[in-house]
């Protein structure tokens, strides 16, 4: 007896060492993982404040129809091509007389969006009868003073803050601050808008809408599919050489390149099936092949995890396999089925590649209404505008990626939900 | 530590070492098995078995069993681990048939109508021999849900209130309304582990079969809900025939009327369980029933 006591108590001091250092380098281990997460968060999330952000400009601006261009009772063409660029850059030049130079005139109009032409229009077209009038209104402002304005305060005294802006541009602006003529406030072009070449004007709303139609059509293609093919190769497929290869290729298809798909959807839906291009249907047809796998296994796993006993039971009772299947065995999986889902459904959304192949990487500015409108996805969006030169993509780029993490939170939210109503007690 | 330690030392008396059950010993006295010692027939039986072989794959489990299983009385089914007493009574309903590799063969009736048949339907067969397993297993279901499933699948109930009185005389035929007739609602395992087995049998007497077989109902329970279960498995007999598998000679002694001795995949013994553990007239039989190997 005395023996064993004194062996076990020299291993004792050793095995409790194993421990703890165990322990630490799982702390360490997640210290690390959580410490690069945080970075990218933060980084993304700090990069992407001044894309949420829109600075206006309040000009006075003289809507006499003759500046305009149009009639003294214009009709509704006349007002939609009258010449507000010519009204606006008048308000400019009014504002500060004494700029000149032409050189300097243009460096002026630089400092409103092209956007505000549009936007004095829609100003126009809701109540005609102000032509002919004076009126003040705020317009929005160029990218590049909007990007000022967000990072520093006094923008006389930028210190090594890069800008596009001269410093005669600054002075035009400080003096606009001072006279109250410049405000800043939350960016709901960002969130309205589509794509755009001037970086004040570029939304999100188009590529968030079709990346929801993309995640609606893998969602339909792949879930039931998916869930079929499990329920099917787990409880109904005798075990044979054909299911053993089935299953093999199952497996290999969660580790094909997705560009491979993009190919395959290409010269499939587009060029044989001539499905349209550029359409969240194909993106959705494609993604769901790369997403079936992944819902394929980890459902055969969750319905392999319902115990047997309840398989048992239900068919001591005379229960048919079928009955077993829908009545006792899927609904105790399903939390698992969902989780896979969610998991497939995430891939899915980040997936740029097999966008790429098959036309979603298109400069889409119109939002899409349907899944055989062109669209474009988030992250192919994150990819155009990480392409853009203008210094205020860059915000965008990070403001898009935001947006996309944002879209995964949501779904994932959904998918706790549903999993805590689908659960039942164990 | 001394290294001479023996079992011997441990438990004094232990059957692993006594001399008369080597295990060539066993073998031998099984090969000389000829048939079956004791009256395998009864008359007027609800079940019949004749010449029954089971196959895993190319291993045979059970050897040319010839067994009866009467009307109103309890048959219990005793051996050593692994001799082949659950499998046989898995041939009864055949749960078999959801092992791919398992082969039954020789005919097994009920009432007088073969079960291996293919015009026999397996789910028409368990609806009429109904089965309670060793764990209790219990759906994720309400204690109301799991008792009418049975007759729900099988459209046994016209109207929600004949499933009302089925549930209810199924619960407390089983022993177990007055316990839960407040919370019908609740999950089934929410209970304890002997009223989950008592749900259990309420559930399979809820489809009104004819048969019940057991597969060790007690052995995960502590002994006072095993006395309640093998009351109520007296108290069952009345309606059923009734064949149980089980580990502990006690219980069999107890509830049954008739006892069946398997060992190795043979049909030892079969007789009057009066007369099974007073008189076993099988070499085998008697060490096993006297403890001393098992």
């Amino acid at each position: 007896m005395s023996s064993t006591t004194e062996i076990v108590q020299a291993s004792l001091a050793r095995r409790y060492k194993a421990e703890s250092r165990f322990r630490l380098y799982g702390i360490v281990a997640i210290s690390i993982s959580l410490s690069f997460l945080a970075f990218l968060l933060i980084s993304i999330t700090y990069k992407s404040i001044p894309a949420f952000y829109e600075t206006q400009v309040q000009l006075t601006v003289n809507l006499d129809a003759e500046k305009l261009g149009v009639g003294a009772s214009p009709d509704i063409k006349a007002i939609k091509t009258a010449n507000y660029s010519g009204v606006i850059k008048g308000a400019l030049r009014e504002q500060f007389p004494d700029v000149k130079k032409r050189k300097a005139k243009k460096e002026l109009y630089s400092l409103v969006s092209v956007g505000a032409q549009y936007q004095l229009r829609d100003f126009i077209l809701e109540d005609p009868s102000v032509i002919g009038t004076e009126q003040t209104i705020w317009l929005i402002a160029d990218d590049e003073l909007n990007g000022l304005v967000t990072a520093v305060s006094d923008v006389t005294d930028i210190g090594d803050t890069p800008t596009r802006l001269s410093e005669q541009q600054r002075g035009w602006i400080n003096t606009l601050q001072q006279q109250d003529q410049v405000k800043t406030g939350f960016n709901y072009t960002f969130f309205s808008a589509g794509d755009s070449r001037e970086p004040e004007l570029a939304g999100i709303k188009a590529a968030l809408i079709g990346s929801a139609w993309v995640l609606l059509v893998t969602f339909l293609v792949s879930f039931p599919v998916a869930v079929a093919a499990a329920i099917y190769l787990e409880e109904f497929a005798p075990t044979n050489r054909w299911t053993d290869v089935i299953e093999v290729n199952i497996n290999n298809l969660a580790a094909v390149p997705s560009i491979v798909f993009g190919l395959l959807g290409l010269a499939v839906f587009i060029n044989f099936f001539a499905l349209p291009r550029s359409a969240p249907l194909i993106g959705g047809i494609v993604l769901s092949l790369m997403t079936l796998p992944t819902i394929i296994i980890s459902s055969r796993a969750a319905l392999k995890a319902v115990p047997p006993s309840i398989r048992e039971a239900a068919q001591g009772l005379g229960a048919s396999k079928v009955q077993v299947v829908f009545h006792h065995v899927l609904p105790l999986a399903m939390p698992g089925i969902l989780t896979g889902t969610i998991i497939g459904l995430a891939q899915a959304l980040g997936e740029t590649a097999p966008l790429l192949m098959i036309g979603m990487v298109a400069f889409i500015v119109d939002i899409p209404q349907s899944i055989v409108d062109p669209a474009t996805a988030l992250p192919v969006q994150v990819f155009l505008w990480s392409d853009s030169p203008e210094r205020a993509f860059v915000a965008k780029t990070s403001a898009a990626i935001v947006v996309l993490l944002g879209f995964l939170v949501v779904m994932n939210a959904v998918a706790v939900f549903l999993r805590k109503r689908f659960e039942r007690r164990w | 530590m001394s290294t001479s330690t023996t079992l011997n030392d441990i438990i004094p008396g232990s059957p692993a070492i006594q001399e008369s059950t080597k295990v060539d010993d066993v073998t031998a006295m099984l090969d000389s098995i000829e048939g079956t010692v004791g009256t395998t027939r009864v008359e007027n039986p609800k079940m019949e078995m004749r010449e029954v072989d089971v196959f895993y794959a190319d291993k045979q489990a059970i050897y040319d069993v010839d067994l009866d299983v009467a009307r109103n009385e309890v048959i219990a089914m005793i051996g050593p681990s692994g001799c082949g007493k659950s499998t046989f009574l898995r041939c009864l309903n055949r749960m078999n048939d959801t092992i791919p590799i398992c082969r039954v063969t020789g005919s097994i009736t009920l009432d007088g109508v073969d079960i291996n048949t293919r015009e026999q339907d397996p789910v028409l067969l368990r609806a009429r021999v109904g089965m309670v397993f060793q764990k209790p297993n219990p759906f994720a279901k309400s204690i109301f849900d799991n008792v009418a499933y049975g007759p729900r699948i099988h459209g046994l109930a016209a109207n929600r209130a004949e499933l009302d009185e089925i549930v209810i005389s199924s619960l407390k035929r089983a022993g177990l309304y007055d316990e839960v007739k407040s919370r019908l609602d609740a999950p089934g395992t929410s209970l304890s582990g002997g009223q989950q087995q008592r749900l259990c049998i309420a559930r399979t007497i809820a489809v009104n079969p004819e048969v019940i077989l057991m597969d060790e109902p007690c052995s995960a329970l502590d002994p006072i809900a095993t006395a309640r279960i093998e009351e109520l498995i007296d108290e069952l007999r009345e309606n059923y025939a009734i064949a149980i598998v089980t580990h502990s000679m006690q219980q069999a002694a107890r509830v049954s009327q008739r006892t069946a001795y398997f060992h190795l995949g043979k049909l030892v013994e079969v007789g009057k369980t009066n007369d099974i553990f007073t008189n076993p007239q099988h070499d085998l039989t008697e060490n096993y029933i006297t403890g001393r190997f098992g």
